[in-house]
């Protein structure tokens, strides 16, 4: 299908919405009555046609407006993209995954033409046209990374892997759940981590990183993670954190269903062919809970998931204050009756609200 | 006693051991304020022979203490920002397999580490040892300016005024702590200060 992009904002007026299409596809990351933290990653090959699994770097409706949304954020805080001096290498490598990806993947919409070093990259929604040279920078307007990912949604992290570990040594990150870029960067898988709460001790951490080392070229993984944030706002930084967090508290019964999104990150992992480093795109949906009301079983789901999350969950993810109103208004949608098994809405067969 | 349990932590924490004589042909121990006691536990003659003392006392008495060691070379400096162009010129000029000695504030050997580890020596070759203020370096996650010597939870940051609380975070690139804006969500709601650990 073609996509209809969205003239949107993600800041102010909030202008954000959801198509029809994106409520059915939006990657809903419960796939059953209840959540903790677990290995949850599988291989990120394809998936059913239309869903974000569906593509290496999937594009949506809101493609244009999240790129406008990563300049403004850039140029206020040019701190949010930085890479190391060793990491250029892979943000050749990265630039290159990508355009091959999204000029196979998307045809219509992005076009790569490869004499030797010699390259034209053709990117129609944002009406770019570039020739330059593979790996001279001096002939891109930015350094690769930062060339390919202000045209990509999604936040990335470039890990460089070394003693066993992956070290956060490059990335660009303005939609971020709270986390920043510039106080993790050169820290080690176990190090960024360490926030998080339950994880440690259950040895996740520790698990995830096995299974990351060993990830080929070729063979990527994905996982999903999630949060909730008051607004679609994507630039929930710490950086900015007191300007927004205020926003944490308009919340009201009549506003929560629109004011109120859930925020889910499809995490994907590639390893890169000539710097042997990991990339892990970390790209954000979000979708407001009346919006996901329209899907019945993700209503009774989401209430259960909400109602029984562990309180140091509900409190790292910062909507412990507000899960009570979120439970008020969630609770209407839950009838009690069972959900079907999986992560997809199953609309033609699950029942209706049966109240 | 000016040595600390630090209670148990996040990951990203640093572990501070406990400083020994090493064999080797060139030392270089850095210290601040009452670090000068691990220095002064772990010294003999024939190490002092073969060591560059740096100590910052930060209005502690020991450099007389030090001096009477006799170390091969002894610096006093007002403060870190006053020594790190001699660190960074020690650093650069000696001679490979030098070992290193960090002991006093967490400010301090975490700049001192990033320094020599710029200077490409190995964390092998570097030891620490906390000594005396538990008082953190804070980096402001808003403004980004560091407050040095933060005692209390919450603070005030020094650049941008904002009052901040302070997270167990920490970066070993910036040898800071992570300060986060506390009032956020309800302005002018700051708790009163405690001490960090109490
Ligand atoms: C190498 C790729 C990865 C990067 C760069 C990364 C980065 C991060 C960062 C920056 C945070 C926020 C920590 C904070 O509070 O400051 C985080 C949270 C988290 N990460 Fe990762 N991560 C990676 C892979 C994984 C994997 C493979 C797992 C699998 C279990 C995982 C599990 C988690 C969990 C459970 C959280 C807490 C999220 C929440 O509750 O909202 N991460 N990650």
């Amino acid at each position: 299908m073609t996509i209809q992009f969205n003239d949107e904002t993600f800041r102010d007026d909030y202008s954000f919405h959801n198509s029809d299409w994106a409520i059915k596809r939006f990657p809903f990351p419960f796939h059953e009555d209840s959540y903790m933290y677990a290995v949850n990653m599988e291989q990120h090959r394809g998936g059913p046609e239309g869903s974000v699994y569906e593509k290496r770097f999937d594009v949506d409706e809101h493609y244009v407006a999240e790129m406008r949304d990563r300049a403004m954020v850039l140029a206020d805080d040019p701190l949010r993209c930085q890479s190391l001096p060793h990491m250029t290498l892979a943000g050749w490598d990265l630039l290159e995954l990508i355009m091959v990806s999204k000029s196979e993947d998307y045809p219509d919409l992005f076009e790569l033409h490869r004499d030797g070093d010699q390259w034209r990259w053709v990117n129609k929604p944002m009406g770019i046209d570039d020739s330059f040279t593979f790996m001279d920078e001096t002939t891109l307007p930015y350094g690769p990374m930062e060339y390919i990912t202000r045209q990509t949604q999604g936040d990335f992290c470039v890990l460089d892997q070394r003693e066993d570990n992956l070290w956060m040594d490059a990335g660009i990150v303005t939609t971020q759940a709270d986390w920043s870029l510039d106080f993790d960067i050169g820290m080690n898988f176990f190090e960024w981590h360490a926030p998080v709460p339950l994880a440690h001790e259950k040895g996740i951490f520790v698990r995830a990183l096995k299974f990351l080392l060993n990830i080929q070229q070729g063979a990527p993984a994905r996982r999903l993670n999630w949060t909730m944030t008051v607004n679609p706002l994507l630039d929930t930084s710490p950086e900015n954190y007191h300007k927004w967090g205020i926003q944490k508290t308009t919340l009201t019964p009549e506003n929560i269903g629109s004011k109120q999104h859930l925020r889910v990150e499809l995490q994907t992992f590639f390893r890169l062919p000539r710097s042997n480093a990991l990339v892990f795109p970390i790209r954000c949906y979000l979708c407001s809970f009346q919006d996901l009301m329209t899907m019945p079983k993700w209503g009774r789901r989401l209430h259960r998931v909400v109602r029984d999350l562990p309180v140091e969950l509900a409190t790292y993810k910062g909507f412990i204050d507000n899960r009570p109103m979120m439970l008020d208004y969630l609770s209407q949608f839950d009838d009690g009756l069972p959900t079907s098994p999986g992560v997809w809405p199953d609309f033609d067969t699950e029942p209706p609200l049966q109240k | 006693m000016s040595k600390f349990e630090f209670p148990p932590a996040i990951k990203s924490r640093p572990v501070y051991g406990t400083l020994e004589a090493r064999t080797g042909k060139h030392h270089l121990m850095i210290a601040d304020a009452e670090g000068a006691e691990a220095i002064l536990e772990i010294a003999t003659p024939e190490l002092m022979a073969k060591s560059h003392i740096i100590y910052i006392p930060k209005g502690a008495d020991y450099g007389d203490k030090l001096r009477a060691l006799q170390p091969a070379q002894y610096y006093e400096g007002p403060s870190y920002a006053a020594s790190v162009q001699r660190i960074r010129h020690v650093l650069a000029n000696a001679h490979m397999g030098l070992q290193i000695y960090l002991t006093g504030t967490e400010g301090l050997m975490g700049q001192a580490q990033n320094e020599a580890m710029q200077a490409g020596f190995p964390h092998t070759a570097i030891q620490t040892e906390h000594r005396g203020s538990v008082a953190r370096r804070m980096q402001c996650v808003h403004c980004k300016g560091i407050t040095e010597e933060v005692e209390t939870d919450p603070f005030v940051c020094s650049h941008c005024g904002l009052n901040l609380f302070v997270r167990d975070h920490y970066s070993r690139r910036l040898a800071a702590y992570q300060g986060v804006c506390i009032d956020a969500e309800d302005p002018g709601n700051v708790p009163e200060p405690k001490g960090i650990y109490e």
